[in-house]
This record gives structure tokens, C-alpha cells and sequence, in this order.
């Protein structure tokens, strides 16, 4: 680093003064690292929408209208049996990942195989566990603190399918059309969205479920 | 590697180094963020079971317990690092979680000052008649 870098700009913001177009030869970022940057902001985004979701159910948990409360509906198992299936289904998607990374076609669809299969059984609990509800008269009209549940883990829920759906596209697209650029950053797009999804649902397992279990 | 100019081999969150050597340390990383988040997971469904902390205190161990796990996903799935090419990720992040902390934490402080200082129901209901 020269002197006369530091002094036209200390931080590195500018990209074409004299000096900092000598010292980097980088230039702009990568496209992989812009869409990256873009669909990181669109997570975020996301992240904000179940916040609200979560502050509604936070506010509403007591409001159980006489009807049945956490500690009476919650299966704790159940919701134990999820987390495990999303957790090793964030791994497998984590091993697709490097797999495209170095081309390898046959890892790359057994790990999206595994994650889709870790992603469906995830779905069919969640769905049982929502029908029970429904069937012992505890469903989304009894109360409003039902009403929020049913929101925030059908919202969880929804993305998760939506998910599986891209994560079968994604195989295809690869099967029909190789490890393109474009493709790629597909795939990085879609482990993001998996990963934020779990991430999710740490913090839902939490203030849902176990917390349900202690208050 | 025929990818044009290098491309892969900038790392962005979510993104595995494009570098071949490097698979085993890649498949390493996914798996202590495996091991991490698996352990993190685990004690919190134990913790809720047993009486091995203090009771009243284990609502702050949970939140304690998830807030480690978003990070230990954040590090070893989203590869979030501090090199100069996260930055602006990181950066998003701080925001995001801003937005979060006042979206959830304002509307848990305004609606529970809303319903301390609401007027009873049974008193509301003699009102109206």
C-alpha cells in the first residue's frame, strides 16, 4: 500500500482514482457476488415479514379465549423430529452446494435428492400436526392465539414448500442444462433461501414450541 | 475449471470455495456447523425437560441457546465471514436485525402498555349498558 493511496481514500470506497485502479486489480465485484448481495437483502426482507409474524404470536399467546393454550396442544417430540429432518436437511443442501461447486453431477443430485426428502417429511409432520389440531376443534378460528400459530407456522411451512419446488427445478435445470454460470448462481440462491429457512425455524422451535413448553 | 475470469472463486454467503483441493475442508466446515448446531439444539430441548438450571431462568437460556445457532448457521452454511467481500452481507445483516429487534421488541412493549392500562372487560361491558 502506498502513501498516496492512503491519503486519496483511506477506505477503499472509490473505484477509479488513480492510485486505487494501480493497487486493485479486482475492479467491480462479480456478478456471483452481486446477485448474491441481492437475493441476501430479499432474505432479509423475509426475515423481516416473520418478524412481524412472530411479534403478532408473541402478543397473542395469551389470548386463548378459554380455549386450549401451548402447554395443551404442543408435541414437543413432533416439533423435535422437525428440527432434526430441517437440520439435516440444511447439511445435505450444504453438500449440494460444494458438489456443484466442483462439478460433480452424481453428489450433487444424491445431496438434493436427500435435502428434498428431509424437506418432505418435514412438510408431512408439519401437516399432520396442523390437522390434528384441527380435528381436536383447536383450529385456526378458535382463538387468537391459534389464529397467529397457524400464521406464523403455515407461513414457515409454505416456504419450506416453495423450497422443495425450487430444489426440484434446480435438479432439472442442472440435469437438462450442466453447471452453467448461471445455473450456479441459481444454486446459490436456493442454498441461501434453505439455509434462511432454517434459521427460521430455529427461532420458531424456540419462541414456539419450547418456550409453549416452560410458560 | 472453464468459468469465465475466476468467477467462482470470490466467495459470497452460501457459497462453497469453487476451489477442487478444497472439497474435504468444505465438507469439514459443513459438518462441525452440523455438529455445532445439533448440539445447540439439543440442549435446548433438554433444558426445557429437566429441572438442571434454575426454572425461571430457562426462557433466557433458550433465547441464549437460538440466538447461538443463528449464528453458528450464519458462519458454517451461509458463510458469512469478515472478508472485504461480505461486507456489504454483513452490513444488511446489522440492519436487518435493527429492523427486527424494533419491529418485535416495540410491539411486545406497545401492546403490553396497551393492555396494563386497558380498562377491564367486565368493567367495559357494565358501560356500555
Amino acid at each position: 500500500m502506498t502513501a498516496a493511496a492512503t491519503t486519496t481514500d483511506p477506505h477503499h470506497i472509490g473505484h477509479d482514482g488513480q492510485p486505487l485502479a494501480a493497487m486493485r486489480k479486482d475492479g467491480p465485484a462479480s456478478k456471483r457476488i452481486v446477485v448474491g448481495y441481492g437475493f441476501w437483502i430479499f432474505l432479509l426482507s423475509d426475515i423481516i415479514m416473520f418478524a412481524a409474524f412472530f411479534a403478532t404470536y408473541a402478543v397473542l399467546v395469551g389470548a386463548t379465549d378459554g380455549g386450549p393454550g401451548p402447554h395443551d396442544l404442543f408435541d414437543i417430540r413432533n416439533a423435535g423430529i422437525e428440527t432434526v429432518l430441517l437440520l439435516s436437511s440444511s447439511f445435505t443442501c450444504s453438500l449440494a452446494s460444494i458438489a456443484a461447486g466442483v462439478r460433480n453431477k452424481l453428489w450433487f443430485y444424491l445431496a438434493m435428492a436427500a435435502t428434498c426428502l428431509f424437506g418432505m417429511g418435514f412438510l408431512a409432520l408439519e401437516l399432520k400436526e396442523s390437522f390434528d389440531l384441527v380435528a381436536r376443534g383447536a383450529g385456526p378460528s378458535r382463538s387468537a392465539f391459534l389464529s397467529a400459530f397457524f400464521t406464523l407456522v403455515g407461513c414457515h411451512g409454505l416456504h419450506v414448500t416453495a423450497g422443495v419446488l425450487w430444489l426440484l427445478t434446480m435438479m432439472a435445470q442442472v440435469f437438462a442444462k450442466g453447471f452453467r454460470a448461471d445455473i450456479q448462481r441459481r444454486i446459490l440462491c436456493f442454498a441461501l433461501f434453505w439455509h434462511a429457512l432454517d434459521i427460521i425455524w430455529v427461532a420458531l422451535f424456540t419462541s414456539v414450541y419450547l418456550m409453549g413448553m416452560v410458560t | 475449471m472453464t468459468e469465465v475470469g475466476g468467477d467462482t472463486r470470490e466467495v459470497a454467503p452460501g457459497e462453497a470455495d469453487a476451489d477442487g483441493g478444497s472439497v474435504k475442508r468444505d465438507v469439514g466446515v459443513a459438518l462441525i456447523g452440523l455438529m455445532l448446531a445439533a448440539l445447540l439444539t439439543a440442549t435446548s430441548f433438554y433444558l426445557v425437560g429437566s429441572d438442571l438450571v434454575w426454572a425461571p431462568s430457562i426462557p433466557v437460556a433458550l433465547v441464549v441457546l437460538a440466538v447461538a445457532q443463528m449464528g453458528v448457521h450464519l458462519v458454517f452454511f451461509l458463510h458469512l465471514t469478515s472478508g472485504p467481500d461480505n461486507t456489504n452481507n454483513v452490513m444488511a445483516l446489522a440492519f436487518g436485525v435493527l429492523i427486527v429487534l424494533l419491529l418485535f421488541g416495540g410491539s411486545l412493549w406497545i401492546m403490553g402498555h396497551l393492555n396494563h392500562n386497558m380498562m377491564p372487560m367486565d368493567r367495559t361491558m357494565q358501560m356500555q349498558h
